[in-house]
């Protein structure tokens, strides 16, 4: 059975839908990506699995965890599963701390939170879980705060943070946007290391393809607030059908493969994100899509199978990617 | 870093001393060229030429300007406040005195306008939305609308004259510390209700920025209702503007305190001051106003103190 299961998950901002009709399964220990650009809705998914949506947001639909529906669940039953079995990871590592706590206290709350430890215990928990992810001080970083901290080092607190409470899903929403791109890696590969050791499932949020690509098992695509196509890592990567993964896939693989060449253009998706409440009606890509028809206006159904795609016009299963 | 800490606080004293130079420098200059002799004042109708120049000479106001000044602010370093030009007495004497009436009065306003100002302000901003919130934004609004005045004269009728449950004015001096708090609660009530309400507003404004603030979602990824994110991990940084505000009230209520004073017939500073400028005490006016300057500053000077303290983003910097 699987651990978390969206079934027409909506999030709405008074009459406006923001996030529509959104399912899919996240099974334990399974790593999934969901991908798309900023507007199409992803953030706003992981908030609504962790009943943190703001108070001007409504969702509906389910979103079942372990068998416990949680939409509509009282703030004081979402708040035992926060932090214990759920846990998030924020893109913004600048805002995301309290600035008035040490780290140390700050990781070290969940604990207290959850286990009933007390001061003491979690400050000692809290140096340990520095240490994992790599403080090489962990005893000096634990009575730091977080303005001393760089953007890297705050959101590797932020991960042992997430890992304090030993969840059973991990939700993270961009973890590496906000960084350096040398520090993107290695928190990638932090992030890799620690769900594998604890045996967490993950909800990896990205705008990359190939960030997902690197640490997921299946990947969701989302655009305009809709689920388009999803499928293995290996699916999606080889097979994209619907032409906006295929548009990202070949955004994302032509800065790793065309640096050289510098006089050739780098592909980009034409047009550009509506913002919200302004995606066409019917598929939301059809406006910028060079197959869309008259048949787009509708919004397609998803097939069942395991790489599935919201398409009328889905790009052939068997061509290889680059023949678009 | 306590270096740095100290430092801080020498830097921040040589502000104050420079302020109060600075302050006693505009207060004596202002006070003199007003037009009228205090000597003639004094004398009334029944005044000469000759006894108004004898008691000029006598109260030392033919001397040069500066040399008035350095005589006054030589006095006040020692503690030496003068002697009024009306009552003979000694005018430190008399300002401790009242100031055992208006410290009393402008904390106790503080108190009540903490007490309604804190409850308010966090239900508004935790019921932003809701009927609650908007009932508490009302109450504010029209406790803002309320001059201090009209307060006053709303509490006393109500209160004291149609209930009884407190004195309508006078105060019995503090060896009758029961019936001195009972003359002080209306007076406080007038001032705090409004300081409460203007509090209100600025605890609403502080607290639901921290409500929206990322720190206060992670709280709550951790496990937290909101509630207790926003207690645990919001207030003590929603408190900064709090404490500003909070800074600046202290001297409004100060300068209201006179108004009050006067409706309940208080013996406190706002009175003395009053009858001081009504006979031309220049002195006194003087020595009131280097009080409250001092006060003043020294409680902006907490309240910048307070900041460091309350963030650590700030300790051991500027």
């Amino acid at each position: 059975m699987a651990l978390l299961k969206l079934q027409s998950l909506s999030v709405a901002h008074g009459d406006l839908d923001l996030v529509s009709d959104v399912s899919f399964d996240v099974h334990a220990g399974e790593r999934v990506g969901i991908i798309g650009e900023s507007g199409s809705g992803k953030s706003l998914t992981a908030l609504a699995i962790a009943g943190l949506l703001g108070e001007e947001l409504r969702s509906r639909g389910s979103v079942h965890f372990d068998g416990e529906e949680l939409i509509g669940a009282s703030e004081r039953h979402l708040s035992r599963l926060r932090g214990d079995r759920i846990a998030m990871i924020f893109q913004e590592p600048m805002t995301a701390l309290t600035p008035t706590k040490r780290v140390g206290v700050q990781i070290g709350e969940t604990l207290r939170i959850h286990r009933g430890v007390g001061r003491r215990a979690s400050q000692i928990a809290a140096v340990e879980l520095l240490g994992r992810v790599e403080f090489s001080d962990p005893q000096r970083y634990a009575r730091m705060y977080p303005h001393e901290l760089s953007g890297g080092q705050r959101q590797r607190v932020m991960i042992a943070l997430a890992i304090a409470g030993d969840p059973d899903l991990i939700l993270a929403d961009e973890p590496t946007t906000a960084l350096d791109v040398t520090v993107q890696r290695k928190i990638l590969e932090l992030l890799d290391r620690l769900v594998r050791e604890e045996n967490c499932a993950l909800v990896l949020i990205a705008h990359d393809l190939a960030v997902v690509s690197t640490i997921c098992d299946r990947v969701v695509t989302m655009y305009g607030g809709r689920v388009v196509e999803t499928g293995s890592v290996a699916d999606i990567i080889d097979h994209p059908r619907h032409p906006y993964t295929a548009a990202l896939l070949a955004t994302s693989s032509a800065i790793a493969v065309d640096v050289e060449s510098r006089g050739t253009v780098l592909p980009s998706i034409p047009g550009s994100v509506p913002s919200a409440g302004h995606f066409p009606g019917g598929c939301p890509f059809r406006d910028r899509c060079s197959s869309a028809t008259s048949a787009c206006l509708e919004f397609p159904l998803m097939e069942s199978g395991s790489h599935r795609v919201a398409c009328w016009h889905p790009l052939d299963e068997n061509s290889e990617r680059g023949s678009r | 870093m306590s270096k740095g800490r100290g430092w801080f606080v020498v830097r921040r004293l040589g502000v104050v001393l420079s302020s109060l130079v600075a302050a006693s420098m505009l207060v004596f200059v202002f006070l003199n060229v007003l037009p009228g002799s205090p000597a003639e004042v004094i004398l009334g109708t029944q005044s000469t030429p000759a006894s108004v120049a004898a008691l000029t000479i006598q109260l030392g106001l033919n001397k040069p300007i500066w040399r008035q000044y350095l005589d006054w602010m030589g006095g006040l370093v020692n503690g030496n406040f003068g002697v009024s030009y009306i009552s003979g007495q000694s005018i430190g004497h008399e300002i401790h005195q009242a100031l055992l009436v208006t410290g009393p009065l402008v904390l106790l306003a503080m108190l009540i306008g903490l007490v309604i100002g804190v409850p308010l302000g966090l239900t508004g901003a935790l019921y932003k939305g809701r009927w609650l919130g908007s009932v508490v934004g009302g109450l504010s609004q029209i406790g803002i609308a309320i001059p201090s005045v009209v307060a006053g004269i709303l509490l006393t009728v109500g209160l004291s004259i149609k209930l009884h449950l407190f004195p309508s004015s006078g105060f019995p001096g503090w060896q009758d510390p029961w019936g001195s708090l009972r003359a002080l609660v209306l007076p406080a009530f007038a001032l705090g209700v409004v300081e409460g309400a203007i509090l209100a507003r600025y605890i609403r404004a502080a607290v639901m920025e921290q409500l929206r603030s990322d720190y206060l979602r992670t709280a709550r990824s951790k496990g937290l209702r909101r509630s207790q994110a926003l207690r645990r991990h919001g207030l003590r940084v929603a408190a900064i503007p709090v404490v500003t505000v909070l800074g600046l009230e202290i001297a409004s209520l100060i300068v209201g305190a006179i108004v009050v004073e006067n409706i309940f017939a208080l013996p406190g500073v706002g009175m003395m001051l009053l009858n001081a400028v009504n006979n031309r005490d220049l002195i006194v006016v003087q020595d009131i106003a280097m009080v409250v300057v001092t006060a003043v500053l020294l409680i902006n000077t907490l309240v910048d103190l307070s900041y460091q303290w309350l963030d650590p983003r700030l300790r051991g910097r500027r």
